[in-house]
């Protein structure tokens, strides 16, 4: 294929990604080093952007509650949502013709808008007419009948549900894809050998897996650092109740559009980039841990 | 294979469980959304009884969200169609080009699968409003096609990757050239990787609430979800509505699930290879 002929296909793909991609991310990273006053640009100040965010109220409290935050919504994640997401696949492992309907079932949370999952969530669990009150009460478990969205320290529990209600299908297929590409060969040799119980699954099945829950690590681990819908759906763009549901992406929002500091676009700037930092640095990491487990596993 | 015997009754009995555990606030949501508030007041769950589509319409005309769903449907279809149709020509380009400079190319634009380029909005702020493109849908389908380019070129790559180079070549003996063959041999032949990836835009597109929240800011370029937000502030307590608008946002997403749900599963799970 002669040069310009390829030129000329790639370059529409090429100017969208430099204008609406390359440009924000390098202009984000050079905002960041210089003083504001508003929108216009004061001298070059080096990191004491960054230095604000760790010293200066109210960045210097809200950046560890709201980081700590999403680190909560990380392990939250990794512990219920996943692990239900492989039982489900587990279950669902050659089950036959109700696969698709039961994997249909499962995945349609995942469709929905997070910000319409966030809001339908804080209607059900309303202490006022909220029906998951009324059937805890119904049922005799009335001391489990709670404000879980207005108790401070309920709140971020109820966002960790509720995003595993949402993403469990996501784990679920990747997971079933993954146990559907284990050959039929391998487990039986294992049962030849005489694999008993628990054995076949924990020294076949789950190694086999490894790939499948490499990938969902890294990709719980960037939507768990990039939460934003569920967290405005139930708390606002502040937290609510008392920084209680506050995630890196609502403080980097109010900072950005809300604080009315006229440094603001070097202080936001410099907190994007920090997030920016941290969330491809431990996604390049995981995927190199990965590529060498699996080598190690299979030579 | 399948043996049906007592011991697999607690591995339905938990598959159902989950199943209602799954659909069961979907349906609060739909069934209630053809309630009354008081009906809900008084009985918090229950079947209507007698349907009632006023919340329908109030949500629809009297709080906007006939403009939101149109200008939500306008920028996704657009954005999807432009963003699949820039990512269409690269990825032929990279899959039958062997140049160093688009191997790197690829390369650049694979790595915005990992990137979080959202966090990049301040300077697109700037920009739009330097160009007046504030409030603009122009301007959020240019954002949301350039956004699509790194899922669809891999996408798309990886299918073209996959097919016989030699009815390509015949074409070319016959006197076609590269646009020609592109357009009619090799267009029809990947149909299928085009379903998966203009389903699978379609739906982070129109759920996407970050880039409208900051860059929409007049209420008739509103789209579906920041429409939502001051919905959920103004009608606070006249949940049949509340119930009715969150049930249109999702309408469209369930009817393309019912088409398409292949598509989906199929671009779900292509992430395994990434």
């Amino acid at each position: 294929m002669p040069l310009l002929t390829g030129a000329l296909f790639v370059l529409p793909a090429l100017l969208l990604f430099s204008v609406f991609i390359l440009y924000p991310l390098s202009t984000a990273l050079s905002y960041s080093f210089f003083g504001w006053k508003g929108t216009l640009r004061g001298e070059f100040i080096g990191l004491e952007n960054y230095i604000k965010l760790f010293s200066t109220p109210p960045f210097d409290t809200a950046l560890p509650n709201a980081f700590q935050h999403n680190l909560l919504l990380f392990f939250g994640a990794m512990v219920f949502q996943n692990s239900l997401g492989l039982l489900l696949a587990v279950l669902l492992h050659k089950i036959g013709r109700m696969k698709r309907l039961f994997q249909t079932m499962f995945a349609m949370p995942y469709l929905v808008s997070p910000l319409v999952v966030g809001y339908l969530w804080s209607l059900l669990l309303s202490p006022l007419f909220g029906p998951i009150n009324l059937i805890l009460k119904q049922v005799g478990l009335e001391s489990w009948a709670h404000p879980w969205l207005g108790d401070p320290n309920t709140a971020i529990w109820a966002v960790v549900f509720i995003t595993a209600w949402q993403w469990v299908g996501f784990p679920m297929l990747l997971y079933g894809a993954a146990l559907g590409g284990i050959p039929d060969e391998v487990s039986e040799a294992a049962e030849v050998d005489g694999a008993v119980g628990t054995q076949k699954f924990r020294l076949i099945t789950l190694p086999l897996l490894l790939p499948a829950l490499g990938t969902v690590s890294i990709l719980t681990f960037i939507g768990a650092m990039e939460a934003f819908p569920i967290p405005y759906a139930v708390g606002g763009s502040t937290g609510a109740p008392a920084g209680a549901t506050d995630v890196m992406a609502l403080m980097f929002y109010r900072t950005a559009f809300e604080s009315g500091d006229v440094g603001s676009i070097g202080t936001s700037s410099s907190l994007a980039m920090l997030l920016f930092l941290f969330i491809f640095g431990v996604a390049i990491v995981l995927r190199y841990a990965l590529s060498r487990s699996e080598k190690r596993l299979y030579g | 294979m399948r043996k049906f015997s007592v011991l697999n009754l607690p591995k339905w009995a938990l598959l159902w469980l989950y199943a209602f555990v799954s659909l069961a606030p979907l349906s609060i949501m739909l069934l209630n959304s053809f309630r009354t508030t008081q009906e809900m007041a008084t009985a918090p769950l229950a079947l209507p009884e007698d349907p009632n589509f006023s919340s329908y319409q109030k949500a629809w005309v009297t709080a906007s969200f006939e403009t939101y769903f149109f200008n939500s449907m306008f920028v996704t279809i657009l954005s999807v169609f432009l963003g699949t149709a820039v990512s269409l020509l690269a990825a032929y380009v990279f899959a039958r080009s062997k140049r160093q400079v688009f191997l790197w190319l690829e390369g650049l634009f694979l790595s915005g699968l990992l990137l979080p380029v959202f966090l990049a909005i301040l300077p697109i702020f700037y920009l739009f409003d330097a160009l007046g493109l504030i409030s603009n849908l122009g301007g959020l389908i240019l954002v949301y096609a350039a956004l699509s380019i790194p899922f669809s070129t891999f996408i798309l790559a990886a299918f073209f990757r996959q097919l016989p180079i030699d009815l390509e070549e015949a074409a070319r003996i016959d006197g076609a050239g590269h646009f020609r063959t592109f357009f009619s041999i090799l267009l029809p032949l990947v149909r299928p990787a085009i379903a998966t990836v203009v389903v699978f835009r379609f739906v982070p597109i129109w759920n996407d609430f970050f880039y409208p929240l900051m860059l929409m800011r007049d209420r008739d370029s509103y789209t579906l979800p920041v429409g939502l937000t001051r919905f959920f502030g103004e009608y606070q307590t006249d949940w049949a509505t509340l119930f009715a608008g969150l049930t249109i946002a999702t309408i469209p997403l369930i009817v393309l699930f019912v088409f398409a749900s292949k598509q989906l599963i199929s671009g779900l799970t292509a992430g395994m290879s990434k």
